[in-house]
């Protein structure tokens, strides 16, 4: 609703602070917004309510960041979430944490107090701004309504370039609602702002002197290469040089696992063939990784033989963890094509190096080292879901999960062939995230089958968020591994704390198929091993939301596994 | 090992919180902190006194510039600076001791800013060993309170 103003001599169009924000929303192109409203954004709300930005109304608002992570992942533009002051703001924290620690764009816009009772813990007040100052790339407290389009553009522009990452906007309510000119100045200013994309030529042409005399190099590619859509030029960089390629979890689809020259996920439940070849390698190309510590497992045992090359956006990155022997610092698309093109001319001029024994040595460690599970089991097998399911949607799904057990035997068992094709919660590590993610991936990405591989333990954390997926027709299909404990916890107990299941048993808590039944999706059971091919493809054939609740080997275990503080060569294995 | 660093941030209002939250989230300590603006109001320099080895020296200037609001950092080389700080002392001093006092007050080239029926309170800029060597002798006066502003620092000549 526009209101005109009679000036003396002209006429100035006025509209709310909260029209104003819709209308920078849309011109940032954003379609979709995952909220929950409450007194401080009535006004936004009523303003969204004459939009056509879709708003997806989630059950809490941490569901409502984690959906716009999920959105972020799968189709690599920015998620905008919403929430109302005080507690709609805290709520996101979860949210915007995970997001931040794996670098995900989004944009979360929080309502507050009005601007005359910041500061007097009004009804519903947080200073939202101070508690995600640690867990976002940047925020503001918008105090002035002529700042709004401005911040909005500045919040997408940060959220999305460098390292991506979340941005938060808190907003009075007052601001909201009063008026301005519609046709409104902007004045970006950012002088601290300047990401570096390109790479040092001069030191990525070190870089190719050392991997050209490497003799049993590896790449490391991270999340970084997802982020930054340099899956493309990984490969054709690889195609010319021949050298193999370890995943981090955040990397997996940057490079595909049926590749020869794929080694999977390394670290802590990493495929023992990458973390050997860690520990044989002579030169590490990392890309977009940060050697986390379940990459690294004991940071001072980690490839002893290696220099690395770190190439990454974020300088900070570079020796924060791992001493880089030749840095560059760049967007790991251009970096990569660089990398490429002054590859090529050097093995013009000097030649291909031969590292055929490398190659063979490499080939060696994945034959006599394959991920394992006991294939003669009758019993509901994790592993044996997950090779189904990736069978059963010829590997064109996108795989969300929660985080323990489900997590890494979805990325063990599913050949992960595509960039954006994993949506998982990597830094830190959030139960609760593959639901929510799963709902604003398909909402992203509706016409792929979008999974969420759960956990028993995981998907309680949030499954009231089944009514937002059901009511929205938003038809994720849960694979929920169903093992009546909170499994990774239990299987360290039964590990590392002599099988003392302090507070991990969770059996019986409730019956799932009633559940998704209740919110009114599709449930099916599965306990024995011959109903698991029949239930995914019944899964995949509904159109609804759909929960298979699978009763797996309770006991079932992660393998290969490197011990808290041991070195990654260091591996448990199963049988 | 002790640093100076200079920072230049936007001048808005919040940066000067996340500044210190993430020195304290890394684990990273301030000496001394001195803030205002500069000859652009729009910009605010944050003189920092840090202790820490050359390898997290590197790690804290570099999350530093992920800050959006940080616009520029440099470390100072204590060799090729003026450093200064401000100290306020309330110091005792009653008819038998002002004397004594005055005359130190004198040879350190303090100022006296206020005087008291049993109180003194002296004004000194300088080095921190300046300042200690002060404090020293004042001590035995009876020192009631110690105000200091932090160190700021210049660098010399025409360069930045």
């Amino acid at each position: 609703m526009l209101l005109q103003i009679q000036g003396s001599d002209f006429i100035m169009n006025k509209i709310s602070g909260a029209q104003l924000i819709v209308k920078c929303l849309k011109k940032e192109g954003v379609e979709v917004i995952f909220g929950y409203p409450g007194g401080a954004v009535i006004p936004l709300y009523d303003a969204l309510y004459e939009s056509d930005i879709r708003h997806i109304l989630v059950r809490h608002e941490q569901g409502a960041a984690h959906a716009a992570d999920g959105y972020a992942r799968a189709t690599g533009k920015t998620g905008v979430c919403m929430a109302t002051s005080g507690p709609g703001g805290t709520n996101l924290v979860t949210g915007i944490a995970n997001a931040q620690m794996d670098s995900i764009p989004i944009v979360a816009i929080t309502g507050q107090v009005r601007t005359n009772l910041i500061g007097t813990d009004a009804f519903q007040e947080a200073d939202i701004t101070g508690i995600t100052a640690p867990i976002t790339k940047q925020n503001y407290l918008v105090k002035d309504i002529r700042d709004l389009p401005q911040v909005i553009r500045e919040a997408f522009l940060i959220a999305s370039t460098g390292r991506p990452g979340p941005v938060l906007v808190d907003i009075p309510v007052d601001i909201t609602t009063d008026l301005i000119d519609e046709n409104f100045k902007m004045d970006i200013r950012l002088p601290g702002y300047k990401p570096t994309l390109k790479g040092n030529l001069k030191q990525i042409k070190e870089a190719v002197k050392k991997i050209a005399k490497s003799k049993k190099p590896v790449i490391f590619a991270g999340g970084g290469v997802i982020l930054s859509g340099a899956s493309d030029e990984l490969r054709k960089f690889v195609r010319i040089s021949g050298i193999p390629v370890i995943n981090s979890l955040m990397g997996m689809g940057s490079f595909p696992e049926t590749d020869p020259l794929s080694l999977s996920m390394a670290g802590m439940h990493g495929t023992k063939y990458a973390n050997l070849a860690f520990t044989e390698t002579d030169l590490i190309v990392a890309v977009g990784v940060r050697f986390d510590d379940r990459i690294t497992g004991k940071l001072s045992e980690f490839a002893p033989e290696a220099e690395i090359i770190h190439i990454d956006i974020d300088p900070a990155e570079i020796g924060k963890n791992i001493k880089a022997m030749i840095p560059i610092v760049g967007d790991a698309k251009t970096v990569l094509a660089d990398l490429k093109s002054e590859y090529e001319k050097y093995i013009e001029k000097k030649g291909k190096p031969d590292r055929s024994d490398w190659l063979s040595r490499i080939k060696k460690l994945k034959e006599d080292n394959p991920l394992k599970y006991d294939k003669d089991s009758d019993g509901v097998k994790p592993a044996y879901i997950m090779e189904k399911i990736y069978e059963l949607t010829k590997g064109d799904a996108i795989i969300c999960t929660e985080v323990g057990q489900n997590q890494m035997w979805a990325a063990q068992f599913y050949k992960f062939t595509r960039p954006r094709t994993l949506i998982t919660s990597g830094g830190l590590g959030t139960m609760g995230y593959g639901l929510p993610a799963s709902i604003g991936a398909k909402t992203g990405m509706p016409d792929k089958i979008v999974m969420d591989i759960a956990g028993d333990g995981s998907i309680q954390m949030v499954s009231q968020e089944l009514a937002t997926a059901v009511a929205n027709k938003i038809n994720i299909k849960i694979m929920l591994l169903n093992n009546g404990y909170l499994g990774m916890v239990r299987q360290w107990q039964e590990l590392f704390w002599n099988k003392r299941y302090s507070n991990t048993s969770i059996d019986g808590s409730v019956d799932f198929v009633k559940l998704i039944e209740a919110y009114g999706g599709t449930g099916l059971r599965v306990t024995k091993k011959d109903e698991i091919e029949g239930a995914i493809k019944k899964a995949l054939e509904i159109d609804t939301v759909v929960l298979v609740d699978f009763w797996i080997d309770k006991e079932e275990n992660v393998y290969p596994m490197v011990a808290p503080g041991a070195s990654i060569d260091d591996m448990l294995d199963c049988i | 090992m002790s640093h100076i660093i200079s920072v230049l941030v936007e001048n808005k209002s919040g940066v000067l919180a996340k500044i210190s939250g993430l020195f304290s989230r890394r684990g990273f300590n301030i000496e001394s902190l001195a803030v205002g603006p500069t000859e652009d109001e729009k910009i605010s320099r944050i003189t920092m006194e840090v202790e820490a080895e050359e390898h997290s020296l590197e790690q804290i200037i570099k999350q530093l510039y992920k800050l959006v609001n940080v616009i520029k950092i440099k470390e100072l080389d204590p060799r090729n600076i003026v450093e200064r700080e401000l100290v306020l002392i309330k110091v005792n001093a009653d008819s038998k001791t002002r004397p004594e006092i005055l005359e130190i007050v004198s040879i350190f080239r303090a100022n006296i800013v206020d005087v008291g029926k049993n109180t003194l309170v002296i004004e000194i800029t300088g080095s921190k060993s300046k300042v200690k060597a002060l404090e020293d002798l004042l001590k035995p006066f009876g020192i009631l309170e110690l105000v200091r502003t932090g160190k700021i620092a210049c660098t010399r000549g025409s360069k930045y």
